[in-house]
């Protein structure tokens, strides 16, 4: 390679495009850092904290896209104060003042503001993604000023994001002259929505393959819409409840025939049951389904559904499918890769739930299965072994046993065993959360077999820091950890204090370390950010040397390059 | 029968519990106000473990942040939840002479001969035939339930909806 000119080794790296990849790449040599360097169009930042947008542009001048994420993984589950950070109002500003031609801007777990959303859509001219992704603080006023700024925009996903609704008008912001719209997703907005705006958008956007309407847009308009985009791929409807003999619903059903694009479904926000068979035309050409969120639909019209979907590859859903429903799934998905199975009774004691034998029958029937999240009532040791045979090529593997520290229901043993299967057989696993009663013998097996692994969540499990200890030791490949209420203390936290410069980030919260050994850990590591999460302010953590065994509640440490930040809230104490 | 409409489940239990008893028996009326029966300490313990399909466990204490479902979906799935009328509507059922209490979901069934057919079943009985006029022939029990006003009802009267 040392004999080619710079530009056909740039031309090579064109299409290297993971970002692993390139990072791989930029470490073989200074020739090689340097051409990856100015060649460089997309970045991803796990964690906003890690880095600064200043040297972000020093090392990317020619930075197009750029994927932040902020929160840690358990913020989704409120284990993380809404002021903690994640702000992306500073990346903008430095954005701005570079005048690097933005393009795409992809958020996660970030905290952002109207002003934020304001200042990006009159900051770079070429702005064609905006990503949202569980993200807070912004309004529809912000949306309005994307809507209304941005030339070009393609694509306006917004994901589970908290927005607070203003009811305005911000679709009808998105001038006569935009037809570039590709993806439009406001699904999670929970005001109403001007119909006619979004009708007139709809169908003066010849490239839309992406629509997912929110709750306020009911079955008639969703007809006209489907009328107007018959070319569309993915659709998230809003509202559906109709009675199946008005025109409506007849005109919906014609609509939905002519969208031979259609390849994924989601959304059903409010739906009766009996509508869904307008879509039985188009189900033999879904490959992505998701009716996670469509509680009032019973098991029964799920399945009659799912039973024509043949092509299926990604399935989430509720619960109330049943293990009944999942043995269909089995026999009818044969290309499924991806299944979610949430839970529709979060209070527990639900009635349909799904068992063990569900999990069992999926995995029998379905070979490319690389990927699951499984919320569910009881599981067993010999069930996970059976799963573990049928997939050895799982990627993913959540499982979640509702009851905390519930053992095999059938030997009322640790599902130590199983979990081990698990690791042992699945030797691509990346990524692991662990649920049930669980001794220290998991965490021995994950240690030893599971060398892929990236990404662990540990809930309510272990008994001793040799737990912890095992896994640090044995996952070279360890990147997020996160644990909560598990006996895990300082021994385990200061065995290894380099480890953690080779990891993303650890969260520890409900365990037995103290606020010495968090201490002696930040004095070890100065390249780390200790953050003590205490939201009592009554209880302030002394400084005083026999306080100094109270136990830290929730910890947060991450590596970075950039020292503390500025930015962290009083209760939030960085050592 | 009544409809209970959108009541939390824990409400439901004293609107609509059904009681089977000798007819014309006022003592069944009081021992059916109260849940609770003389029981050897090791039945009471058999009944918590059978558990799942029958009790109506109380809301358990919640752990925060547990289960591990993102803010997002757990508050649209708690709005339909309010919303909805829930699945499945199970009132409690006791029988004189039976141990323990049984909870049938009425939702269930599409009418009363269906729902007879179901108790018979379940307390290995037989609750005869029912005629418009005199009630339940044939049997020595029958099937009564307390409605919202306190008063105890013969099963069959009312309209199934």
């Amino acid at each position: 390679m040392n004999y080619f000119p710079d530009e056909v080794i740039e031309h090579v790296f064109d299409f290297v495009t993971s970002h692993k990849d390139r990072n791989a790449i930029s470490l073989v040599c200074k020739s090689w850092y340097k051409i990856e360097r100015y060649s460089r169009q997309k970045v991803f930042i796990g964690n906003c904290y890690a880095i600064n947008p200043e040297r972000l542009l020093r090392r990317f001048p020619c930075l197009k896209s750029l994927t932040l994420k902020g929160k840690p993984h358990f913020a989704d589950f409120n284990l993380v104060p809404h002021e903690w950070g994640g702000f992306v109002l500073p990346w903008i500003e430095a954005l701005a003042r570079s005048r690097v031609g933005l393009e795409e801007l992809r958020l996660k777990r970030m905290v952002v503001t109207d002003e934020s959303l304001e200042l990006l859509s009159r900051s770079f001219v070429n702005f064609k993604s905006l990503v949202l992704v569980s993200c807070e603080g912004f309004t529809t006023d912000g949306l309005a000023s994307i809507a209304a700024n941005c030339r070009h925009l393609r694509d306006l996903d917004l994901q589970e994001n908290e927005i607070d609704d203003h009811r305005g008008q911000w679709l009808s912001c998105f001038p006569d002259t935009c037809t570039t719209l590709v993806t439009l997703n406001f699904a999670c907005l929970e005001g109403e929505t001007n119909l006619v705006a979004l009708e007139r958008l709809v169908a003066r956007s010849p490239n839309l393959k992406s629509l997912k309407l929110n709750r306020a847009v009911p079955l008639d308009a969703l007809a006209r819409l489907m009328v107007c985009a018959p070319q569309i791929v993915d659709l998230g409807v809003g509202s559906y409840e109709n009675d199946p003999d008005s025109e409506s619903y007849l005109k919906l059903k014609a609509a939905i025939k002519k969208c031979t694009l259609l390849r994924s479904l989601s959304g059903f926000l409010e739906a009766a049951p009996h509508c869904l068979s307008a879509f039985h035309p188009i189900c033999h050409n879904l490959t992505s389904l998701n009716l996670s969120y469509a509680a009032e639909i019973h098991g029964s019209h799920l399945i009659k559904l799912i039973q024509h979907c043949k092509k299926l590859q990604r399935l989430w859903i509720l619960d109330s499918i049943g293990d009944k429903g999942l043995e269909v799934v089995a026999s009818t998905c044969k290309e499924l890769q991806e299944l979610r199975v949430f839970p529709s009774d979060l209070l527990g004691g639900g009635n349909t739930a799904v068992t063990e034998e569900g999990l069992v029958a999926i995995s029998a029937g379905c070979p490319k299965l690389h990927s699951i999240l499984y919320f569910c009532q009881q599981m067993t040791n010999a069930a996970l072994v059976t799963v573990a045979k049928n997939c050895p090529n799982f990627i993913r593997f959540r499982l979640c046993i509702l009851e905390p520290n519930k053992p095999d229901h059938v030997t009322s043993q640790p599902l130590d065993e199983g979990f081990g299967a698990i690791v042992k057989a699945c030797k691509s696993l990346r990524r692991l959360s662990l649920s049930g009663l669980l001794t220290d013998q998991v965490f021995l097996y994950i240690g030893m077999y599971a060398n892929q692994l990236e990404m662990l969540s540990i809930a309510f499990a272990g008994d001793t820091d040799k737990g912890m200890l095992y896994v640090l030791n044995g996952c070279k490949k360890m990147k997020k950890l996160e644990i909560r209420d598990s006996p895990f203390g300082d021994t385990a936290l200061l065995a290894d204090v380099s480890k953690y410069e080779t990891m993303r980030s650890l969260w520890m919260s409900s365990c037995e370390v103290t606020l010495s050994g968090c201490k002696r850990l930040a004095q070890k590591a100065p390249w780390l950010n200790v953050e003590i999460i205490n939201e009592n302010d009554n209880n302030r953590m002394e400084e005083n040397g026999h306080e100094g065994r109270q136990k830290v509640d929730k910890l947060y440490l991450y590596r970075t390059v950039v020292g503390t930040r500025m930015d962290a809230p009083p209760f939030v104490w960085i050592l | 029968m009544e409809k209970v409409g959108v009541y939390d489940e824990l409400d439901n239990l004293k609107a609509t519990e059904l009681r089977l008893g000798l007819p014309g028996t006022e003592e069944t009326v009081s021992c059916g106000k109260s849940n609770k029966r003389a029981l050897p300490n090791n039945t009471e313990k058999e009944i918590e473990s059978t558990g799942k399909t029958e009790t109506a466990s109380p809301p358990k204490a919640q752990i925060v942040g547990w289960p591990p479902v993102r803010s997002y979906r757990k508050n649209n799935i708690q709005t339909k939840k309010n919303e909805s009328e829930g699945q499945g509507n199970y009132v409690k059922v006791s029988m004189d002479g039976a141990p323990y209490l049984r909870k049938i979901d009425l939702t269930m069934y599409k009418q009363y001969p269906e729902l007879m057919k179901s108790l018979e079943n379940m307390f290995k009985f037989s609750v005869g035939e029912y005629f418009e006029r005199e009630g339940y022939k044939g049997s020595d029990f029958v099937p009564t339930y307390e409605d919202k006003d306190g008063d105890w009802m013969l099963v069959g009267d009312v309209p199934w909806e």
